[in-house]
């Protein structure tokens, strides 16, 4: 399945061969997966898998060691951090990365993708465009009613949904979400699973995740990591009766 | 639900913060002091123009330079080299071995002037110079810290070691700087004496003036989406650089800025004082500017100029009495703001004074607090 996958344009992101050496362990070792457009990846996977670091090499704040990262035909592993947003990259990390010291509705107008640089940045002007792109998406991930609220004062869950928020404004071809339902409540995980299967609807989405109800949720395909090689990958009625991966991670 | 946000210039508690710290300098000031207490405020103002700039950099931004002495010393000394240019005329210095070149020059066995300091004869090159040299230097320092991602107590350590080389420097190399006792005798501005006291009232006003302008940039800053990104990147860093955003160009530029306030209050200061040393170079002022801004409230750029005046007025009262108490006093001070008020004067005032305010009387204003107006318990 991997052969026939190489040089075809259709992937969104191809990982080829993806290494990364931390002095001599290699947490992710020879990896390669592709996704299609609109599929939701999702990446499983025992405690230090490499799950976490994968996301961390595709957008750049990790540096691999070997291999190649295409994102619709672009070479990310030569890009700043910044250069990679910008080819249409976004990632959420797994602690909620908000401001908090900044209303939810400046956290959302940071985010909006223009006025990046110094000078953009300093005559930025809130037009009708942003505000109305900051309203929608505020709709979109249930804080309409705390844009004036500082970020501080959000519970986890919203936090979370705030940083995705902030994620959406930048309308992501590749969305990549490190466990996105951690830590919320039950009534929390199903907004968030409603949330995210609307906005997969029209990009790329990987997800790490553990809660597996959550993962049967939304993935399209499911990649199992274990010592940073990936172990097993399929749909996740595939991969759940893999005897491979039952041992390693689910028969816990 | 509300619609657009506005995102105004000053809220009404800010406008009327301007207001007040401009009747002080302005009005008050002129009005109960004599020329040599005003002189002695205007150069306590004169610091004001680097605490301001480290409420952006330190307060906002999350760096902390504790070397904004070099700047503030590149810019009064490019300042003094024209005034110094302008005192060292052939006749004025006829006594000289070769007449025609500062004193300095001249008792160090200097027989001509050095290249570097011809642009000096122009007073429009020298004031560009005033921006343009401190501004160029913090770029560097900028551009080599913050592109390889060198930040928080690496970078103020740096700094300070800078501030070090270049108070050695300038000492070392005294038959170009005048060494340790600056560069002196400074005499007129284009013909204009600078030492009277009518010149002296003048340039506080200018001083002043200027020290408004500096504001006013500072709080366009502050109220730009640039502003609000400065304490997006102290607070989360990588978000902001996951955003899409070159983190090490924006912590450049507000480095820069810092550097250029601090630039006009060095070349202000020579202006009023009359010469320009190295001791407002090194560690030890640099890090009394930092104290400026601590005590003031480094998240106010109102605050930073009560703290610099306040600290100030008292360093020469306590000093006049007990002079070798003061340092003790000074780090005292600086523990207890940064203990028990880290948000310094201004923090005292929006957090206890303001809340009390408002409940007496006026309806209120949706202005963030952290701006608004710091005590006016600077004299």
């Amino acid at each position: 399945m991997l052969e026939h996958a190489k040089g075809n344009p259709n992937y969104v992101l191809m990982v080829e061969g993806l290494t990364v050496s931390f002095d001599g362990f290699k947490a992710v070792n020879d990896l390669s997966f592709y996704v299609e457009p609109n599929e939701c990846r999702v990446i499983i996977g025992p405690n230090g898998a490499g799950k976490t670091t994968v996301l961390d090499l595709i957008c750049g704040r990790t540096r691999a060691t070997e291999g190649s990262v295409q994102f619709k035909g672009q070479e990310l592993l030569r890009m700043r951090e910044d250069q990679i947003v910008h080819a249409g990259v976004g990632r959420k990390f797994q602690t909620p990365s908000v401001y908090e010291d900044l209303s939810v509705y400046e956290n959302l107008e940071l985010s909006f993708p223009k006025g990046h640089g110094v000078f953009g940045a300093l005559f930025f002007a809130r037009d009708e465009e942003v505000n109305a792109r900051i309203l929608e998406i505020a709709e979109l991930i249930f804080l309409d009613e705390q844009l004036d609220e500082k970020a501080a004062y959000l519970s986890h869950g919203q936090k979370q949904w705030l940083e995705i928020g902030m994620l959406l404004i930048q309308d992501p071809q590749l969305l990549m979400l490190d466990e996105p339902v951690a830590g919320m409540s039950v009534a929390e995980r199903k907004k968030t699973a409603e949330l995210l299967n609307r906005i997969i609807q029209d990009r790329s989405v990987i997800v790490i995740e553990h809660d597996m109800g959550f993962v049967e949720d939304i993935a399209t395909r499911v990649t199992v990591l274990h010592q940073g090689k990936v172990l097993s990958e399929g749909s996740m009625e595939r991969v759940q009766n893999d005897p491979k991966v039952i041992e390693v991670y689910l028969g816990h | 639900m509300q619609v657009t946000r506005k995102n105004s210039l000053f809220t009404r508690y800010e406008l009327i913060g301007f207001a007040i710290l401009a009747a002080i300098i302005f009005i008050v000031f002129p009005m109960i002091m004599d020329t040599f207490r005003l002189n002695l405020f205007g150069k306590y103002l004169t610091y004001a123009f680097v605490a301001v700039g480290l409420v952006l950099c330190w307060g906002a931004g999350g760096i902390l330079s504790l070397g904004q002495g070099v700047f503030f010393g590149l810019g009064g000394y490019c300042m003094a080299m024209f005034l110094k240019l302008e005192a060292s005329t052939p006749e004025n210095t006829s006594i000289q071995s070769t007449p025609g070149i500062p004193d300095f020059m001249d008792w160090n066995q200097l027989t001509a002037l050095p290249w570097w300091w011809e642009p000096f004869h122009s007073l429009t090159l020298s004031l560009i110079a005033v921006i343009v040299v401190p501004v160029a230097f913090a770029f560097i320092i900028g551009v080599a810290m913050f592109r390889r991602r060198v930040g928080g107590v690496y970078f103020a350590i740096i700094t300070q070691a800078i501030a070090a080389v270049m108070t050695i420097l300038i000492i070392g190399q005294q038959g170009y700087t005048g060494g340790v006792n600056g560069i002196t005798d400074l005499r007129t501005l284009l013909g204009w004496d600078i030492r009277t006291d009518e010149a002296k009232e003048i340039l506080y006003f200018v001083n002043g003036a200027l020290l408004f302008v500096c504001l006013g940039i500072a709080q366009y800053v502050r109220k730009s989406k640039l502003g609000r990104l400065l304490i997006a990147m102290r607070d989360q860093e990588d978000r902001v650089r996951f955003s899409g955003y070159d983190v090490a160009n924006f912590k450049i530029f507000i480095f820069c800025l810092g550097a250029a306030f601090a630039a006009v209050g060095g070349a202000m200061f020579t202006l009023q004082v009359g010469f320009m040393s190295p001791s407002f170079v090194g560690i030890v002022p640099s890090i009394e500017m930092v104290i400026f801004a601590a005590v003031g409230g480094r998240l106010s750029i109102l605050g930073a100029v009560y703290g610099t005046l306040l600290v100030n007025w008292a360093k020469t009262t306590f000093s006049e009495s007990f002079p070798e108490l003061w340092l003790l006093g000074l780090g005292a001070l600086f523990i207890a703001v940064v203990m028990a008020f880290p948000n310094g004067l201004a923090g005292v005032w929006s957090e206890h004074v303001m809340p009390r305010l408002r409940k007496l009387g006026s309806r209120g204003d949706s202005g963030t607090p952290d701006a608004a107006p710091s005590t006016p318990a600077a004299e």
